[in-house]
Order: C-alpha cells, then structure tokens, then sequence
C-alpha cells in the first residue's frame, strides 16, 4: 500500500510501541508502568532507557553521568553557551535561549556531528582491520574522504583536558577494556607519532567509550544531547543579573567590512502593483 | 591595536555602519552591500530586493525579483495540514511563546520530507546535474548516497512527493507561473521535462523541488536554498499559530495512541 491509501490508513491512528498515558490512572513508558515499575529509576537511567529499552550497570550509568558532566562548562565564550547567556542579556526567556543553545551544539566542529564521523570511523576501521588492514591504512583512507579524522584535532587547542579525567574514571569503573577504546587510543598514538600531530578530542572518547557501552550510532547520537546542557543556566543567569545588554556589546566600528564601496541605489525596476 | 588586529571585531562583508558622533554604538547610517538602507533603499527597494540583496553581491535584476517574490508567496504557507506548521500550532494552541512556535517550524520543516534539507539536497542536484537529463537520471537513482551525518538518507528522490500519484495543481501552478519570469534556464526546462524528471523519480514533483529549482535559477548556492526556504515557510506557521492560541487545545486534534505491545514490535 502506498500513496493516499497508506496516509488514509494513519488518519486519526496514533500506533505507539513506546508509550502513552491514561489520565487520572496510570503512564506506559516504553512497556513499562512509569509510577510502579520505573519509579526507583534516577533520571538518567530513564533517558538512556527511554533512547535504548535496555537497562544499564550502576557503573556503566556512572560513566555516562562522567560523558554529560565533565564537559559540562560554565562558560559564556563558548559558542552555544554563549546564545543562553545572550538571551539572558537581552531578556529573553530561559527556555527559549536555553533550547536555542542546545540546537545550535549540533556543530560541524564539536557535539554530535564529529562524534558521529567518529563512530563511523570506528566502525569502519574495526571492519577494515578484520579484513586485514593495517590502521595506519585505515587512517589514510579516513584523511584522503573526509580531509580530517572525526573527534580528533580540536577547534582552538590541540589537547583536551577532559579526556585523562575520564580515562581514569573508565579504569575505576574497569570500562576501560572495550575494542572501541584501544582503537580510539591506538588512532590517536598513530596521529601524534605521524605527521599528522592530532589528539583525540572529547567526540571520539565519547564514541568509544559510549560504543564499548553497547550505544549505537543513533543511540549514542540522542544520549549526547544534553551533554553541555549544565554549563548553559550558569551564563543565563549571570547575564541576566548584569545590567541589559552588556554581553558582547560591539562598537559600529567593531564590524569589520569587506564589501562593496558605498554606491547609490537605483530605483527599483521591477513592476509594482502599486 | 588595528582593527584588523583587534580580536573583538566581527568581519562582514554584508553590513556597515557609521556610528553618530557621540555614540560609538548607534549606528548613523547603515549600509547593506553598500547600499544606505535607511537613507536611500527603505521607500524605493522591494522586500524581495533586500533579501536577495542580503544574500547576493549585488542587487537582483527585475526578473529576479519578481520570481523571489512569487516564491515567497507560494511558499508563504504551506497550511495547517503540513507537519511544521502542525508543529508550530502545537505550540500557539497551549499559549507556548511566539519563538518557540516559530522554532518548532523551522526544527520540524528542516527534514528530508518537504523541508528544507530536502530543498538543499535537491539544490545539490541542481548543482550537478544542471539541465541535463541524463546527469538527472542518474542522480536520481541514487539519492540514497546522500545520506550525510545527522541527517538520515533520503528515504524518496528530494524534491519529489513520496506520497502523490500526481502532480498536485498548486505545484503545476506554481512551476508555470516561476518558469515564465525567465530569470534561469532550470525552471523552464524543469516544466518541458515534467513528465521524464518524474518517470525518473518514479514519484510527482513536489513544490519542494521547485523551489529548490527556482532557487537555483536566483544563483543561491544549496546552503543559501536551504536558509531561505526555511525563513519563507515561516509566515504561515506564525499566523497558524497564534489562530490556534486563540481557539484553545480542546479544538486541537489530541487523538487516541493505539498502543502495541513488545510482542508486536518483535514481529512487526
């Protein structure tokens, strides 16, 4: 069935496998009674669930609490906490800045999309590697596609100081062993001992260590949606404490142009229904 | 310290202004592309000349005005049926903010299914394949190559109606109106090609696909395609919103979710 036939059959039709609610009675949350069977659940156990149906090790729930919060930066330079605290500054509502922050980490140079390169990387490489491929092979064929390698290299420095804190942590938890990581680490020695003198970044430690948790590439990709989302209220708040507008302000001479000259404009030639 | 040297400084090549002398940070006069926008441009140029103004070097010429504007108006609304005007009147009819409707239009009118990175991806074709048929035909079996990191594969040909059994009147409408400015040689080869562009598609064109083919035709890059169709679709989806904020949730379809039990998902 195709075309209006299949559209006419979802008229009216919500079919859910995920859940709903009765009101007054009782919640469905991915099969299971939210207030009953869930209510001991803390909440990120609940977001991971709710993105995988899968329940997760204490120690495996700690790591994942590690990925969100050791990169969770109360500061306001930082591109996409920097559109909360403008709202802040410009008195628009928390949410709206916070949400709009939140959409804007979706980046060409960090959050989910260069974790995404990572983890089909990864993947990639993992394959290549049981079908013989030496890394170093695997490395130049990712540089010769993509021109750099996703979650390696980093926008302003080429080091990460979030990256040892959660290795040590991983080694606590004794999630350290996973095939993901000694890659994500064997990538990176090759980087550096070559000519190419990259690091691993945050986004390829999180694709490891998240697809050595089991995540996959869509799993992993909404896990990390909130993952800057605690350094973001702080610069809200403060900018809305200081006096309107005083966040970023530029001078007219601040704006450094590089266009045309200054020319006259001629009146507009196109018909007016006027 | 030049300002070249200045580290605060935002570089732009868009806007300029002159501060007044006795405040750096009111702007004077303001120059867009050099054109003084309040001096000489408000009261002479068209909206539809600004936007393209805003996004193109120069000033459009008056065919390219006038098929910016006749896009602008075809796809001013896309009406309450469509999902991100659906998804911006989620918002008005509970008393969310103006914003966040207008937020939830653009997040749920950016997808493959008649949003705007279909328009980009469908810009790309454009790009490639220009006015030849066969480059066409071979993009067009492909598509699912354009599958590229957040965003899922197409699952139809961009710019193409994975739903319809044929070309809907307001698309033929539109296609014949634009193609008949004469701005670029796409719309009007898009019109006498019709019937092979959607054998090869297998599916009817969408207003999507000429959009994204009149867009083409203004010079706009599929970056540029992809910015504007998601700022033109914006007015319906503002005044949709607020027509349901004031009508109120219980005139809002809530529905009845159907809920299948893990057994089915297994099988299904």
């Amino acid at each position: 069935m195709n075309g209006p036939d299949l559209l006419n059959e979802h008229v009216g039709v919500l079919k859910s496998r995920m859940g709903t609610f009765y009101p007054g009675s009782h919640v469905i949350y991915r099969g299971q009674n939210l207030h009953e069977d869930l209510k001991d659940m803390d909440w990120l156990a609940l977001y991971v669930f709710g993105i995988t149906g899968r329940h997760f090790s204490q120690a495996q729930l700690r790591l994942m609490n590690a990925l969100w919060s050791y990169t969770s930066y109360a500061d306001v330079r930082l591109w996409n906490n920097r559109v909360a605290a403008l709202a802040g500054s410009t008195r628009s509502s928390g949410m709206l800045g916070i949400a709009a922050a939140l959409a804007v980490s979706e980046a060409s140079i960090y959050g989910g999309p260069p974790m995404q390169r990572a983890v089909a990387f990864f993947n990639r490489c993992l394959e290549q590697l049981d079908q013989g491929e030496n890394l170093e092979q695997c490395i130049r064929e990712e540089l010769a596609r993509h021109r750099n390698i996703g979650g390696y290299g980093r926008p302003l420095v080429n080091s990460d100081e979030r990256i040892q804190p959660l290795l040590n942590l991983a080694a606590e938890l004794n999630l350290h062993n996973g095939p993901y990581l000694k890659l994500a680490l064997a990538v990176e020695d090759k980087l550096l001992h070559g000519r190419w003198r990259m690091r691993m970044n945050y986004a390829a430690l999180v694709a490891a260590l998240g697809s050595d948790l089991g995540l996959n590439a869509r799993e992993l990709y909404l896990f990390v949606f909130p993952v800057f989302l605690a350094g973001m209220p702080p610069g809200y708040i403060e900018a809305s404490y200081r006096t309107e507008g005083t966040l970023y302000p530029l001078p007219c001479d601040h704006v450094l142009y590089a266009g045309p000259p200054k020319r006259a404009w001629a009146r507009s030639k196109a018909n007016r229904a006027l | 310290m030049s300002s070249d040297e200045n580290p605060n400084t935002v570089r732009s090549s868009i806007w300029h202004e002159d501060a007044e002398p006795d405040n750096p940070f009111a702007a004077r006069t303001a120059y867009c592309r050099g054109y003084d926008v309040y001096g000489e441009m408000l009261g002479q140029a068209r909206w539809a000349e600004m936007l393209y103004l805003l996004f193109m070097p120069d000033p459009p010429t008056p065919a390219q005005t006038e098929l910016l504007e006749s896009l602008a108006l075809a796809l001013a609304n896309p009406g309450p049926r469509e999902p991100s005007v659906h998804a911006a009147m989620c918002g008005g009819v509970c008393g969310s903010t103006a914003a966040s409707s207008l937020m939830a239009a653009l997040a749920v009118g950016a997808g493959q299914l008649g949003g705007a990175r279909e328009v980009y991806s469908a810009a790309s074709g454009w790009a490639s394949c220009g006015t030849n048929l066969a480059a066409w035909q071979g993009w067009l079996a492909n598509t699912s190559e354009l599958a590229n990191g957040i965003w899922p594969a197409p699952e139809h040909p961009p710019g193409f109606d994975p739903h319809g059994l044929g070309t809907a009147t307001p698309v033929r409408q539109t296609l014949a109106c634009l193609a008949g400015y004469g701005a670029g040689p796409r719309l009007p080869w898009l019109q006498q090609y019709l019937p092979e562009m959607e054998a090869a598609a297998g599916r009817p064109l969408s207003l999507s696909g000429v959009a994204a083919a009149a867009l083409a035709d203004l010079e706009f890059n599929p970056e540029q395609s992809e910015m504007l169709y998601l700022l033109l679709r914006l007015p319906g989806a503002a005044a949709h919103a607020l027509e349901q904020r004031a009508l109120g949730y219980k005139k809002f379809p809530f529905g009845v979710v159907d809920l299948e039990s893990a057994t089915e998902e297994q099988t299904a």
